[in-house]
Formats: structure tokens, sequence, C-alpha cells
């Protein structure tokens, strides 16, 4: 199945939680190939699967409140034949079932499709436990998993279609926060292709997921300062786009923003890139530690992961320049 | 393509003799590969060793051929580090050369310490961390329900493998969704890496836990071929609910200094043992 074959308008206004993208996204797949199904650890209301339920009640297989199982069945799925869409809040699903997704799945090289919702601190005052800083970090290293972090419903929708037809297991990560619909540049999303989405030659700002619209507003607040900020989109965790890290480091200086741990997920994957083949100044936005309490929006800007906030890291990192 | 059980006698004390024999050269070729490798686990590829050749030749349905068939019914060794008794059997079966069986261990071999479905074919899925097989035979038998197809979804656990929480989630799901077409096989040697089982973490009464848990449960001599032919064979289609097959085992079963060791979990042999070994195993 290809990706243009489906209708999910592509919005252009206000804001949207990725969520319904993925589950409309998930119906419209699930109504062209009668493989796909999903699987759910009573998470049937926060994956948006009502209408699926509705629709396919024998293809929604929810395992209860059991994340082993739940990936677990959905490797065994794919051995039956079946393109299993295993949905779960990332912080369970990932930390909970980390070994399955390890051994089952990423090991075995299994069809299965692990959505992880809600990631990142998506569940605000929830706190810690709830929160999925750590997803990132854990899955990157699994050889064999795809692991793809969309930044707006269209890429959303984009990933899932891109999974469904891939053979191969595949990790995406479904966000509640809202987000506005980006003009992309690509027509579609390519393996480990990371997405120039705005030029500039000052400073480059990677980011991801809901990060990647805070990078571009920095942009807008850099270029007021007569500073021009590449903003390049890292959707792509695995595989991971090289060649344009090496180029980002171009502009002498570089900033990753993500809605996770600064250890080990997209500011590690870059450090090591960088370190690697081209060291420039970098600074690194993400979360330090387990947050405290507060809402998801307190979080974004207690930690800097705001315009505000990329925008002061992009003028320290240019002022490291040599 | 048409699956078939391995070709079997007509008789059947022709087709107890045939499993017996195999089990008995899956012993002998268990060991030589452990001897070999200087590594495995020799204790549990002995207990193991009678299920899985009733399994393999006398129960299961598969091509070697279209090792993948949709059809095929489907075999998971959730005790992963019995590869030598594990690739004895698939090689016997037909699924790779038994020369390959030379490379148990070896650099580069595709036969690692655990089994690996990319590198060798009749593999469903890896195993070594323990706990893993159960839930993956669960979306195995989903998925053939789904699908109305009547394959079968074996499973053999270890007994000291129970203590991992991950199988009662999936023994919860296989009862809650009436997979009468899966059958959980538990090796109950009694033994695990460090000790007893009893004197570790209790499993006992473990036929009533199964039981509660939704599966019909038969308890049997893990080493009677007769038995393990007649309760493995038997058609599930007269079910509604999964079943449990706890075969009770000797751990090193068919050596006399191995029996019921707990050394020889992961023990290997000196040149005289193995040749002692080889002496008895006849």
């Amino acid at each position: 199945m290809s990706a243009a074959t489906h209708s999910a308008s592509r919005p252009n206004e206000g804001l949207y939680d990725c969520r319904d993208a993925f589950s409309k996204t998930l119906e419209a797949l699930a109504e062209a190939n009668d493989r796909v199904v999903a699987v759910v650890n009573d998470s049937v209301g926060s994956s948006k699967l009502g209408g699926f339920k509705k629709r396919w009640p024998e293809r929604l297989v929810n395992v209860g409140i059991a994340e082993q199982n739940m990936v677990g069945v959905g490797a065994g799925l794919a051995n039956g034949g079946r393109i299993p869409f295993v949905s779960c809040a990332s912080c369970f699903l990932t930390g909970r079932a980390l070994e399955q997704v390890k051994a089952d799945v990423a090991y075995s090289n299994t069809n299965v499709k692990l959505c992880g919702q809600s990631p990142g601190i998506g569940y605000g005052e929830l706190g810690p436990t709830h929160h999925s800083i750590e997803d990132l970090a854990w899955l990157r290293p699994l050889a064999n998993l795809l692991v793809i972090v969309p930044s707006d419903p269209w890429e959303t929708e984009q990933a899932m279609c891109f999974a469904a037809a891939y053979e191969g297991p595949v990790f995406i990560r479904v966000s509640r926060y809202p987000v506005p619909a980006l003009q992309h540049k690509l027509d579609r999303i390519e393996p480990g292709k990371a997405e120039v989405m705005r030029g500039g030659d000052d400073v480059a700002i990677l980011a991801n997921g809901v990060m990647l619209h805070k990078a571009l507003q920095a942009a807008d607040v850099l270029a007021e300062q007569g500073v021009s900020a590449r903003v390049v989109n890292m959707a792509w965790m695995n595989p991971l786009d090289i060649e344009a890290i090496i180029d980002a480091a171009g502009t002498g200086a570089v900033v990753t923003v993500e809605e996770a741990s600064v250890r080990g997920g997209l500011g590690g994957a870059v450090a090591e890139t960088l370190a690697l083949h081209r060291p420039v100044p970098m600074e690194m936005l993400g979360f330090p530690g387990f947050a405290p309490t507060g809402t998801v929006d307190f979080l974004f800007d207690y930690f800097g992961l705001s315009a505000a906030g990329i925008s002061s890291a992009a003028l320290k990192a240019i002022s490291r320049k040599g | 393509m048409s699956l078939s059980t391995a070709p079997a006698p007509v008789s059947g004390a022709d087709r107890i003799a045939m499993v017996r024999a195999r089990a008995l050269a899956i012993r002998r070729s268990a060991f030589t590969m452990v001897h070999d490798a200087g590594l495995g686990h020799p204790g549990g590829d002995f207990s193991a060793a009678d299920i899985l050749a009733t399994l393999y030749f006398g129960v299961m349905r598969y091509d070697t051929k279209e090792p993948r068939h949709p059809d095929r019914d489907r075999f998971i060794m959730s005790k992963g580090h019995c590869t030598g008794a594990f690739y004895s059997v698939l090689a016997q079966a037909g699924f790779f050369p038994e020369a390959d069986l030379k490379t148990y261990m070896k650099p580069l071999s595709k036969l690692n310490g655990h089994p690996n479905r990319n590198y060798l074919p009749g593999i469903e899925t890896n195993t070594g961390p323990l706990g893993h097989g159960l839930p993956v035979a669960v979306g195995i038998a989903i998925a053939g329900k789904l699908s109305a197809k009547d394959y079968r979804t074996f499973v053999l656990t270890g007994d000291g493998e129970l203590q991992e929480g991950s199988n009662w989630e999936a023994a919860m799901a296989a009862s809650h969704h009436k997979l009468n077409r899966l059958t959980v096989i538990v090796d109950r040697n009694r033994l695990q890496q460090g000790d007893r089982t009893e004197a570790t973490n209790g499993l006992d009464p473990l036929d009533d836990k199964w039981r509660a848990f939704g599966f019909h449960v038969e308890m049997i001599d893990g080493h009677d071929h007769g038995a393990l032919l007649d309760v493995l064979g038997a058609d599930p289609a007269s079910r509604d609910k999964p079943l449990c097959v706890i075969a009770n085992t000797i751990k090193g079963k068919g050596v006399s200094f191995m029996e019921d060791n707990v050394s020889w979990h992961h023990g290997v042999p000196n040149a005289e043992q193995f040749a002692q070994a080889m002496k008895e195993l006849i």
C-alpha cells in the first residue's frame, strides 16, 4: 500500500493531537488490508481506538494490563501473517516491555509496529512514572528497529502508512501535545531522510516530534536578531541521516531539541556523529532528569524547550564558535 | 504444498520405538555438541529430548522445504538455552544438515547459544531470556483463530522459567481467548540453574495453578513416549480450553551421573565423562 493512496487530509490551521491522525490512518489501513490488527493493553481510549474497535472488534486484541504479553502477542500475530500495530502509552510499552521489544521484535526482526502513545512528558502533572523521556535512548541501539518521531498529523499519517507497507519492525512515537500542521518540504517520508524545514547558515537546530514547531518559532526569533538558523526535522532516529547532521555542522554550531532525556536520544545521536565526523560547538536541549511536577507547557518552558529557550541555546552555541 | 508429520510406521509399537530412537539420537548429538563447544545446557537438553522427539516425529505437521508454510504447526522453544537438543531435533527433522551441528557456538556460526529465526529455518522466534515463548505462542494462536486456520501451536517452557510473570499474563490471555489449539508443555525437571525449584521459589501445586488460569491440565511422565504421543497427539477440537501438559522429567535423563544433579544445568563433560555418557546412551 502506498502512502499516497490515503486520504487523511493535510490540515493547515489550528492545533492537532497526533493521536487523531494515528487512529484515522490506522482505520484507513485496516479497511484496505484485513491483515492489519491492533493490539492494546486496555488502552483503547488513550490510543483513540474506539472507532477501530467498533468497526473491527475481532481485530482489536486487548490483552488487558499486561505489556510484556502485549508485545509478545504482537510478535506472534506477525508470525501468523498479521500486521499488528501494538499501541500503548510509550512509558509502559518501552519500559515495562523493553526486553520483549528487544528479543521478540527487534532481534527476531518481526513485522510488528510499535506505537508509543503520549510520549515524552505528554502526561504532564502525572509525573515521571508516566513520562517517557527515556524511550529514544532505550530503543535507538536496537538493531533492525526503525524509530520515527513524527512532528505533526501529516508526518504521523506518513509514518503509519510507511510502517504498514514496510516488512519489519517499526516504532512510532505518537504525541498528544497540540501541534500545528507544518509546511513540509518532502512529499513523503523516506527512511533515514532528514528534512531541512528552513535554510540558514549561522547555526543549525536539529529537532523532532513536538519540538520541531518550537524550533521553527525559535528560528523566527533569531531572524529578528539577524541570525540565520537552519531547522532540520530529524524524525528518523533509526536510521539516522548522518549526512544531514554533518551538513548541519557546516554552519559551525548545532543545537538539538527533543522532548526526551538529554542523554542518549537525538542529542546523543547527533553528538556521536559530530564527534566522529565533524566536531563543532553543540548545545543539547531536553530533560536532564526526572521532571518535577507541572503542566506540559510549564515543563517545556522550565527546561528551555520554547522559542526563547531554543534561541538562547542557539546564541550560546554560536558564541562558542572558534 | 502439503504438510505432514515425519513418516511414521504403521503400528503404535513401532511408532513409540521410532520416537525413542530419535530421542536417544538427540541426546547423543546434543551431548557431543556441548562437549565439542565446551559450552551448553546438557541437563535441560536431556530432560526435553523425549518431548522434542515426540513433537517432531509423531505429532507436528511441517514441511522442511517450506519452513514458513502458513498452515504449519508452530513450535516455540521457550527454554531457549537448550539448543543442543533443539538444534539436534531440527537437523534430524531435515530443516538443515546434521553436519552443521558441528559448528555449534563456533565463531560466526548460525548455531548460536540461543536460537535465532533469522539464522536457521524451523525457528519461530528468538528465545533465550525466559518467559518469552508463551506470549508469542498466544499471539500465533490468536492469529490462527482470526484466520480460521487449523494449525496447532506448541510451546515448551522450563519449570523454573514459570517464575517469570510474563507467562501468567499470557496464560490469562490464552484462556480468555479460548485458544484450544495452543499447548503449553512444562519440562518439570524440578531443577533450575542454582537449586531445586521448590527450594528457590516453589511452583507446586503447579497443576492447580494452570487449572486456575483456565487450562485443561494433563500430568504425565515426560519420558514415556507412549504417553507423550497420546496426550500431545490428541485432537484439540474436542476442547474449548488451551492445554497444559506438565511433563514430569529428570534433568540429565539418560546419564547416571547427570540425573537430577543441579551442577549439570550448564555443566560440560571432560573426556572421561563424555566417554562414560556415550556408553550409557545406547
